[in-house]
C-alpha cells in the first residue's frame, strides 16, 4: 500500500466530512504530463502543505483541484464528498474553494480596492471589506491604487484578503510567502493561523518548509507529480534527514 | 480671416468638420466595439462591417415589411442582430479562442463574405433609401453653416453611447469583470465568475453597438448590401493607430480620424481616401502599439 493511501485511511469513515480528497489526479499541459496519478486527503480545519522541489507539480495540482484549463485534468477530485472533476472552475469556486494563485494574480487593470470587490461571493460568512481592512491595514491606504502599483506583500495581502470576502471556507494558496520580507512572511503566518482557528481548510504550496512549519497540520512531500510521503508537523523534527533529502535540489 | 489665410470659404470648413464628425461617430462605435470583442475573445472581428450593414438591414426590413419606424428600430435591430451574433459565437467562434488570432480573423472573414452575399442575393447592390424620422428633418442656420437636425443627432447619440460604454467598463462592478476578463481570464472563472457566458455576452454587446451604428447610418448613407465592407476597412485602420484593446483610444482616434479625414477633402481631396492609412503606416513605423496602447 503505497504511504497516502495509509494516510487517507486514517481520516474517519464518513467520507462526505472530507474537506478535499484527490485520488488518481493526472493532469497534462498539451503533450507534457505533470501529476501521475497523486492521492491526498484533508480534513476539515486542517493546514496542510505541498512540499516539493521547483516543477515537482504542486502549483499544477492547485490548479487541477481548481479546475482551471490548462492542464486537463483525470482521476479523482472531491469537495465534501462531491466530485468536482468535470465541472468548469468557476462551478468548484462556486462549492465554496478559493485560490489564492502563484504571483498573487492581481489585476492591473483593476484598483486595489477593485481587485478586492472581484471575486462574487460564493457562500455566506465570509469577511466583511472592514474586517478585511482590519486584517491587513495598509490596503485600505492603497485602496485607490493601481492593483499592481502595490508592494509584492501588500499585493499578497490583497489576493488573501479578497478570496476571504467571498464565503470560501476551504483556500489554495500557492506560495504565499514567495519573495517577501521575512516581516511580511510573519504576518501572513499570523493570518493564516488566525484563519485556521477559525475552521478554514488550508492548502498551500510552499518551497520554505519552516514558514509551513510554523503554520501546517500535516505535510505531504511530492515529487514527480505523485505524493510520496506524509509527515505530522510534530514529527517534523525526526524527520529532518529525510526532508532534506526530498528536497534538495 | 483665418478663412482668406486657408483659402476655403468657412461654410465649407464647417461642413466638412461636422461629416468628419459624423463619420468619425461611426468609427468611433466600430471600433470601440471592435476592442471590447477583441479584449474578450481575441478575435479580430471582421465580420463586424458586415453586423453594421445587417443592423441598417434589419431596420429597413421593419419600416419596410413591418412599418416599424425608426425609434423602436433603433433600439430592436441592435437587439435582434446581436442575438443573432452570439448564435455565431456560442456555435463557431467560441470553438476557435485557444488558437491563434489568424483562425478567428479567418473565420469572421468567411462569415462576413457569406452574410453580405446573401444580403447581396436577397437585394441586389442598388442601396435602399430609409427615410429621416420626422422629428429630426430640418436644421438650424448657425449663420456660419446649415446643422441638419439628424446629423447633429447622430454626433450626440455616438457621443452619448460610447461616453456610456466607456463608463459602464471603467467605473461599474460588471465592467471590473470585463477588466479582468480581459486580462486573465481564467484566474477570474477561478474566483466563481461564469466567464464563457460573459464572452457571449461581450461578444452581443459588441454586435448591438455595430448594429446600432448602422441604424444610425442608414438615413444618412443608402442601406447598401456592401456598406459595411467599405466603412470596416477603414475602422480597423482606426483601431491599429489607436491601439487594440484601449476603450478611450477606440473612441478618440476614431473621432480624430473623422475629422482628420473630413479636413484633407477639404485640402488636398486626392489623399482623402488614402491619410486614414497614411497615418496608420506612420504609427506603425514610430508607435506600433498604437497611440493609445499599453504594451
Amino acid at each position: 500500500m503505497p504511504p497516502e493511501a495509509a494516510a487517507t485511511a486514517e481520516a474517519p469513515a464518513k467520507a462526505s466530512s472530507t474537506a478535499i480528497e484527490v485520488s488518481d489526479l493526472e493532469a497534462f499541459y498539451g503533450e507534457s504530463h505533470v501529476l501521475h496519478g497523486m492521492s491526498f486527503a484533508m480534513e476539515p480545519g486542517e493546514v496542510v502543505t505541498l512540499l516539493g522541489r521547483n516543477g515537482a507539480g504542486k502549483s499544477t495540482a492547485l490548479k487541477a483541484l481548481m479546475g482551471i484549463t490548462p492542464p486537463q485534468r483525470r482521476g479523482s477530485v472531491k469537495l465534501l464528498g462531491e466530485e468536482t472533476i468535470h465541472l468548469p472552475s468557476h462551478r468548484i469556486a462556486q462549492m465554496g474553494l478559493g485560490y489564492v494563485p502563484e504571483e498573487r494574480g492581481i489585476y492591473a487593470s483593476l484598483t486595489a480596492e477593485e481587485n478586492l470587490m472581484l471575486p462574487p461571493k460564493v457562500q455566506e460568512g465570509g469577511l466583511s471589506v472592514e474586517e478585511i481592512y482590519k486584517l491587513f491595514p495598509n490596503l485600505r491606504e492603497r485602496a485607490q491604487s493601481q492593483g499592481t502599483k502595490l508592494s509584492g506583500g501588500e499585493q499578497q495581502m490583497l489576493a488573501i484578503g479578497r478570496i476571504l470576502r467571498t464565503g470560501a471556507h476551504t483556500l489554495l494558496m500557492d506560495e504565499p510567502t514567495e519573495g517577501l520580507a521575512p516581516v511580511i512572511v510573519q504576518q501572513i503566518g499570523n493570518v493564516i493561523r488566525q484563519l485556521k482557528t477559525q475552521g478554514y481548510t488550508i492548502l498551500l504550496v510552499e518551497q520554505n518548509f519552516h514558514f509551513a512549519s510554523t503554520v501546517a497540520d500535516r505535510h505531504y512531500i511530492v515529487e514527480d507529480g505523485r505524493v510520496v510521503d506524509l509527515i505530522p508537523n510534530d514529527q517534523l523534527d525526526a524527520n529532518m534527514e529525510k526532508l532534506k533529502d526530498y528536497l534538495a535540489v | 480671416m483665418l478663412f482668406d489665410l486657408l483659402g476655403v470659404p468657412p461654410q465649407a470648413l464647417f461642413a466638412q468638420l461636422l461629416l468628419g464628425l459624423i463619420n468619425g461617430s461611426f468609427y468611433a462605435l466600430l471600433s470601440l466595439g471592435l476592442a471590447l470583442i477583441f479584449g474578450m475573445l481575441n478575435i479580430i472581428n471582421f465580420a463586424h462591417g458586415a453586423l453594421y450593414m445587417m443592423g441598417a438591414f434589419v431596420a429597413w426590413m421593419m419600416l419596410h415589411y413591418l412599418g416599424i419606424p425608426f425609434w423602436p428600430a433603433l433600439i430592436l435591430s441592435p437587439i435582434i442582430v446581436a442575438a443573432f451574433g452570439m448564435v455565431l459565437e456560442r456555435t463557431m467562434l467560441a470553438r476557435l479562442y485557444h488558437l491563434d488570432h489568424l483562425y478567428g480573423l479567418l473565420l469572421t472573414f468567411g462569415l462576413a463574405l457569406l452574410i453580405e452575399g446573401l444580403f447581396r442575393q436577397l437585394y441586389g447592390v442598388s442601396g435602399r433609401v430609409y427615410p429621416t424620422p420626422d422629428i429630426l428633418r430640418g436644421g438650424q442656420n448657425l449663420g456660419f453653416m446649415f446643422l441638419p437636425n439628424y446629423r447633429a443627432f447622430v454626433v450626440v447619440a455616438a457621443l452619448v453611447v460610447c461616453f456610456g460604454v466607456w463608463y459602464f467598463i471603467e467605473r461599474t462592478r460588471i465592467g471590473s469583470y470585463l477588466r479582468a476578463g480581459t486580462e486573465n481570464p481564467e484566474l477570474l472563472q477561478a474566483f466563481g465568475v461564469n466567464v464563457p457566458r460573459m464572452i457571449t455576452l461581450t461578444y452581443g454587446l459588441g454586435v448591438a453597438l455595430a448594429a446600432f451604428t448602422g441604424v444610425l447610418a442608414a438615413p444618412i448613407y443608402q442601406v447598401h448590401p456592401l456598406m459595411g465592407f467599405h466603412i470596416i476597412i477603414i475602422v480597423f485602420a482606426v483601431v491599429v493607430v489607436g491601439g487594440l484593446g484601449s476603450m478611450l483610444g477606440a473612441i478618440v482616434t476614431g473621432l480624430m480620424l473623422g475629422v482628420v479625414e473630413g479636413f484633407t477633402r477639404l485640402f488636398y481631396p486626392e489623399a482623402s481616401a488614402t491619410v486614414i492609412f497614411i497615418i496608420m503606416a506612420i504609427v506603425l513605423l514610430l508607435r506600433p502599439q498604437g497611440l493609445f496602447g499599453r504594451r
